[in-house]
C-alpha cells in the first residue's frame, strides 16, 4: 500500500521536476534535495524525511517532457518515490528505467492526494475510492534492463561478457 | 515494403537489409555528444567498470564529442570543478572532438557539430541533450538520451534496445512570406499537433519550403521537433546539405545522400501551406500554446533574447541587425544576444551586425546557452515577461517560476525590442 503524496497535471516538464538552475549538481546522491524545488511545500516535506519510500506522485499526460537531464529521474529515485502518470515523455521514461525509478503508465488513473493505492503487476487499485485502473506495460525493448536492475548492471554484464 | 529515412539509417547501422517501425534494434553509434553533463556521464561510465577488473576505456575516442556550452564561463566553483574533471577525462581518453571555452572553436553543441562537419547524412547521432534532434537537419538520425544511457554508449559503442520509431511525414508547400521564418513554421506545427503529438515518432520534413530552406533553418525546425514529443526530426539530405557540408563545414570527401523510398509507410501525413503562415508566438507555459501574433501583439516585455541552439545562427543575427539598424532598443526592455558559436560571433562582427546591434542598445554576450535554461545569465525578475527565440517556455525555465517566457522568431524579437511590446515585424516598426 502506498499513499499519493502529490498530484500534478499534464505536461510536467523537467524544469518543474528539477529546475535548470540546480543542474551543476549532477550526482544521484546529491540531486534529491532539489526535487520539485519550486514547489516549496513538497520539497520541504521531502527534505525533512516526511515522505516515506514508495509514496506515489500522480500526474497526467507527458510527465517529464523537455530536457534530457537525468537529475529529474535521480532526484525522485533517491527518496524511492513512484510516479504514476497517464503517460511519460520518452527520454524521462528511459532515464527512469535506466536508474531503476519506478514508473507506472496508467492512462485512466483517478486518484487524489491522500488516497491509498495498491500497485500490482497490471493494475492500480485505489483503495480509497474502490476503483481499479489498468497499467500499460513498460516498453518491451527495455525489459532486459529492468530485469538486470538498471542500465549500469546491464552494461557491466555486457562489458564483462566481452560483447562489444 | 519501402523504408522511411530513419528505417534506412537504422538498417545500415545494424547491418540489416531492412528494418521496420516497432523492431527492436541496437544501432552502432557514429557520433556521441555531451556537454557539461559529461561530468555525470563519466561518473556513470566509471561505475560500469567498478570492480570488474577491466580498464575503463571508451569504445572509440574519435566518435565522442564534448562541448562546453551550458554554463560558460563557469558560473560557480561546482561547475568549474565539473568542467575540470571532464577536461582531465578528455585528455586521458584521447577524445578528439572536444570544444572548450574558447573564442576560436567554442560554442553551442548543436552549432559546433554541424559547422565542424562532425555530422553526416545517414549517421546515428546520440547526445545527452534533448535538442540533439537538431542534427536531423543534415539527414542524420539524431536523438537525445540520458547520461547513464550515454555511459553505456561510451562503453559499448551502440545504443541498446532502440525501438524503430514510426514516422510522421510533414509536407511544407509554398514560399515563406516576408518576415515569416522557419521558427514560425515549427511553432505552428507544434501548436497544431501538440507537445505530445509526435511522442516516440520521427518527423520527416518534405516539400518546396524545405527544398529552398538553408541548413540553418532546417536546424531550427529539427531542433524544436522534440517540443512536439518527437524522438527526432529529419530532412532528407539534398544539394543544400552537400553545399553546407562543403562550403560551411569544410568537408572534402564525397558524401552520399539518399532519401526515403517512394513507397515508405508513414503513420500520418500532414500538409502545411507556408505561404499562409503568420508570425507565431508560443505563450506561457507550454511550447504548444501557440497563437498567431495578432492575438498577443501589444503584450509588454522586459527582456528580449536572441540566440540559442534554435536561433543563434548568422542569418538569425542578420535578420535582427537589419530590423534594428539605425534604431534604438526601447528603454524599458533589455535585449540580450548570444551568437551560437565563436565562429558565428566573428562572422557577425565581420559583417557589422554586432556593431549594429550594440549601437541599437543590445547586449551581445559570449556564445553559449545563456539564459535559455535559467542556469547562468539573464534570469527574469518576479512578474517579468521575456520574448525569446529559444525553444522552451516552461514555468521556471528562464530562472524564475514567477515569470513568463514567450517564444518567437528573430524577426519578431527584433521588432519587439524597438517597442517594448510584442510587435508584428510585418508592420514596420
Amino acid at each position: 500500500m502506498a499513499k499519493v503524496v502529490l498530484k500534478l497535471g499534464d505536461d510536467i516538464s523537467t524544469d518543474i521536476i528539477y529546475p535548470g538552475r540546480f543542474m551543476a549538481t549532477v550526482l544521484p546522491t546529491e540531486t534529491p534535495q532539489y526535487a520539485f524545488a519550486d514547489h516549496a511545500e513538497f520539497n520541504a516535506r521531502l527534505k525533512k524525511g516526511e515522505i516515506p519510500p514508495g509514496s506515489v506522485i500522480v500526474a497526467g499526460k507527458n510527465f517529464g517532457c523537455g530536457s534530457s537531464r537525468e537529475q529529474a529521474a535521480s532526484c525522485l529515485k533517491g527518496p524511492d518515490l513512484v510516479v504514476a502518470a497517464k503517460h511519460f515523455a520518452r527520454i524521462f521514461l528511459q532515464n527512469s528505467i535506466n536508474l531503476g525509478l519506478r514508473t507506472v503508465i496508467c492512462p485512466d488513473l483517478e486518484a487524489e492526494e491522500g488516497d491509498e493505492l495498491e500497485i500490482t503487476a497490471d493494475k492500480v487499485i485505489n483503495k480509497t475510492s474502490g476503483k481499479s485502473f489498468d497499467i500499460v506495460p513498460l516498453p518491451k525493448a527495455r525489459q532486459a534492463i529492468i530485469d538486470a536492475g538498471g542500465l549500469i548492471p546491464y552494461t557491466r554484464q555486457r562489458v564483462l561478457a566481452g560483447k562489444k | 515494403m519501402g523504408m522511411t529515412m530513419v528505417e534506412k539509417i537504422l538498417a545500415r547501422a545494424t547491418g540489416q537489409a531492412a528494418v521496420k517501425a516497432g523492431d527492436v534494434v541496437e544501432p552502432k553509434v557514429d557520433l556521441a555528444m555531451s556537454h557539461e553533463n559529461a561530468a555525470l556521464v563519466l561518473n556513470q561510465f566509471l561505475e560500469i567498470y567498478k570492480d570488474t577488473g577491466l580498464e575503463a576505456k571508451v569504445w572509440d575516442p574519435s566518435k565522442i564529442a564534448i562541448i562546453f556550452d551550458h554554463r560558460v564561463p563557469a558560473e560557480s566553483s561546482k561547475t568549474a570543478t565539473n568542467q575540470k574533471k571532464v577536461r582531465e577525462f578528455v585528455a586521458a581518453q584521447g577524445i578528439a572532438k572536444f570544444h572548450d571555452i574558447r573564442g576560436d572553436e567554442g560554442g553551442i553543441c548543436h552549432q559546433i557539430l554541424p559547422e565542424n562537419g562532425y555530422v553526416r547524412p545517414g549517421y546515428v547521432v546520440v547526445g545527452t541533450d534533448s535538442h540533439t534532434t537538431s542534427h536531423g537537419a543534415l539527414g542524420a538520425f539524431a536523438f537525445g538520451i540520458g547520461a547513464t544511457e550515454m555511459a553505456s554508449v561510451w562503453a559499448l559503442g551502440s545504443v541498446l534496445n532502440v525501438e524503430v520509431p514510426g514516422t510522421i511525414k510533414v509536407v511544407a508547400r509554398g514560399k515563406f512570406p516576408k518576415h515569416v521564418l522557419p521558427k514560425d513554421f515549427i511553432l505552428h506545427l507544434i501548436g497544431k499537433i501538440s507537445a505530445e503529438g509526435a511522442n516516440f515518432k520521427v518527423i520527416e520534413y518534405h516539400g518546396e519550403a524545405f527544398e529552398k530552406m538553408p541548413t540553418s533553418g532546417r536546424l531550427t525546425v529539427c531542433n524544436m521537433s522534440v517540443e512536439a514529443g518527437a524522438t527526432s526530426g529529419i530532412v532528407p539530405p539534398d544539394a543544400e546539405t552537400l553545399r553546407y557540408l562543403k562550403e560551411v563545414a569544410g568537408v572534402r570527401e564525397t558524401v552520399a545522400v539518399f532519401g526515403p523510398d517512394p513507397d515508405a509507410v508513414y503513420d500520418q501525413v500532414i500538409e502545411i501551406d507556408v505561404s499562409k503562415l503568420e508570425p507565431q508566438i508560443a505563450c506561457p507555459h507550454t511550447v504548444d500554446n501557440v497563437k498567431p501574433i495578432g492575438e498577443v501583439a501589444g503584450k509588454p516585455i522586459q527582456q528580449i533574447v536572441i540566440g540559442s541552439c534554435t536561433n543563434g545562427r548568422l542569418d538569425d543575427i542578420e535578420v535582427a541587425a537589419k530590423i534594428l539598424k539605425g534604431k534604438k532598443v526601447a528603454r524599458n526592455v533589455r535585449m540580450l544576444v548570444f551568437p551560437a558559436s565563436g565562429r558565428i560571433f566573428r562572422e557577425a562582427m565581420a559583417k557589422g551586425y554586432i556593431s549594429t546591434l550594440m549601437e541599437a542598445g543590445a547586449l551581445v554576450a559570449n556564445s553559449g546557452c545563456g539564459p535559455c535554461l535559467g542556469v547562468h545569465q539573464g534570469a527574469l525578475g518576479d512578474g517579468e515577461a521575456a520574448l525569446s527565440t529559444t525553444n522552451r517556455n516552461f514555468k521556471g525555465r528562464m530562472g524564475n517560476p514567477n515569470a513568463e517566457v514567450y517564444l518567437c522568431s528573430p524577426a519578431v524579437a527584433a521588432a519587439s525590442a524597438l517597442t517594448g511590446v510584442i510587435t508584428d515585424p510585418r508592420k514596420g516598426g
